[in-house]
């Protein structure tokens, strides 16, 4: 078989014809005060566009993005508007951003950015800002506070001083199980920013924070890592309902930090370990969350997936899109005050692919 | 008489010496040292290092995707698991032939000869990055 009849065979296989089209919203009951306040915002996240040469891209990621985009497009009744959140570009060159951003244009709807350590490095966030977006913002939107932060930063002399060109940096921070790594924070300017501007908001007010990096400490060889996560949980505080999205991690992970809850989104490109297989090292997945199954190789598309999120009452349902998998519902659950799977959550309802070794 | 003498002597001795040498000669070649182990070691360890630079350099295939992109530190590849039934492929297979099938789809490469000293790098990376944890072969 050719390369091309198989690639052919896998990308209008059975996976894309096994999805609900069109997709419909699923409404959880929160028992909401103001349903006008209710609202859908969908999250596409590490597309992870590589260039081979030229013009040729992996192709294995475009599709991954190029799904994503389509079923996305399919959501009955609109999202009010889409994330992206981070990695769009895998060693953060122009042809690789342009090629994602290219793909992302075919999706309905207004898209806002975060930004992932693989489109910062290699010109530490020049082309990002000039074409893309700021680096870090806020928007306010029925009622709610989002807030955008670059968490993928590092120390000063890491990125200034170490690396004998701005490839070589690109570089090593795109491996992630990298020796050399250096751990992702917010740093003081961000902080002193956000510190002003949750400043102007009621305490009553949803907060919902758009992150590339965990804002959590889980495991720093890999950077699923947030330094100065404390000092941004601390300012978070305050608020009765809080929310963190992030990226990074490429699984499904979910966690409640007191008023805090944390929710991982799933990767267009390709699916990372859960930190446990790694057997020479300790790590601390959040405990209440319910693992993704385990990806099947041969199904190119296994484990990666897009996702929306309902709001309701200011309270986060996660909704998990995956390929020729169960999708995936995590909602808060105001009798526990933490999210949980509104399938699996139970040990007696777990499955055997959830079982990672 | 006494040559003779001096001769059964110089057999015996030679017979003895003879016979010590080779006693110790057999104990030599079952011997090894601390430093015999360390110098193993090392030469075992190098081909880790090789094989931890292939693993993450991206050239295996022909399209520049570098096997760490899914397997940070060789996580989920699970050596201590082969040989296992792979059920996606319908039979029995070894961990070097599952090491192919990713050089092959993923990577879009060219298979490695079984005996390739860049297979051999490979595995013994993979491996060595899972050490201590139990024999399963077989496990899904």
């Amino acid at each position: 078989m050719s390369m091309n009849r198989r690639a052919f065979l896998k990308t209008t296989g059975a996976g894309l014809m096994a999805s609900a089209f069109p997709i419909s919203l699923v409404k959880l009951a929160f028992g909401g005060q103001d349903p006008s306040r209710d609202f859908t915002f969908g999250y596409i996240s590490d597309a992870h566009i590589q260039q081979v040469k030229g013009t040729q891209f992996v192709r294995n990621w475009d599709m991954g993005l190029i799904r994503a985009v389509r079923e996305a497009n399919l959501l009955t009744p609109r999202p009010d508007f889409f994330m992206f959140g981070g990695d769009l570009a895998q060693l953060g060159k122009k042809e690789e951003l342009d090629h994602g951003l290219e793909i992302m244009s075919s999706l309905r709807g207004k898209v806002r950015y975060v930004i992932g350590e693989h489109d910062y490095y290699l010109d530490l966030g020049k082309y990002w800002q000039e074409k893309i977006s700021p680096l870090y913002y806020s928007f306010d939107h029925k009622g709610v506070h989002f807030v955008v932060l670059n968490s993928i930063l590092t120390y000063h002399k890491w990125t200034y001083e170490t690396w004998s060109s701005p490839m070589d940096r690109m570089l090593a921070m795109a491996r992630l199980d990298n020796p050399q790594g250096s751990p992702f924070m917010v740093g003081d300017q961000q902080i002193a920013w956000l510190k002003k501007d949750l400043a102007k908001i009621n305490q009553d007010t949803p907060v919902v924070v758009f992150s590339h990096s965990p804002i959590q400490k889980i495991f720093k060889p890999w950077n699923f890592w947030t330094q100065d996560a404390e000092k941004v949980q601390a300012l978070l505080k305050p608020f009765e309902k809080a929310t963190v999205i992030y990226g990074h991690v490429h699984q499904i992970q979910y966690n409640q930090i007191g008023n805090i809850t944390f929710h991982a989104v799933m990767a267009t490109a390709w699916p990372w370990p859960y930190p446990e297989t790694y057997s020479q090292s300790a790590s601390c997945l959040p405990k209440i969350t319910v693992p993704m199954n385990r990806a099947d190789p041969f199904f190119e598309r296994d484990a990666t997936g897009w996702q929306f999120v309902d709001m309701q009452s200011g309270k986060t349902a996660m909704h998990y899109q995956l390929p020729d998998n169960r999708n995936r519902t995590i909602a808060f659950d105001a009798a526990t005050g933490k999210p949980q799977d509104v399938t699996y959550q139970d040990y007696s309802r777990r499955i055997p692919p959830q079982t990672h070794y | 008489m006494r040559k003779s003498k001096c001769l059964f002597s110089a057999c015996l001795a030679g017979l003895i010496g003879l016979g010590s040498l080779a006693f110790s000669l057999s104990s030599q070649a079952d011997d090894f040292t601390e430093g015999d182990l360390k110098r193993w070691n090392q030469e075992f360890m190098s081909v880790v290092m090789k094989g931890e630079k292939l693993f993450h350099s991206g050239d295996l295939g022909t399209n520049k995707v570098s096997c760490d992109q899914c397997h940070p530190n060789a996580a989920n590849t699970h050596p201590e698991t082969y040989p296992k039934f792979q059920q996606q492929i319908g039979r029995v297979i070894t961990l070097s032939e599952m090491v192919n099938w990713c050089i092959q789809q993923p990577l879009e490469g060219q298979p490695l000869a079984l005996d390739d000293p860049k297979m051999m790098a490979l595995l013994s990376y993979i491996t060595y990055e899972r050490r201590g944890v139990p024999l399963s072969p077989g496990k899904h």
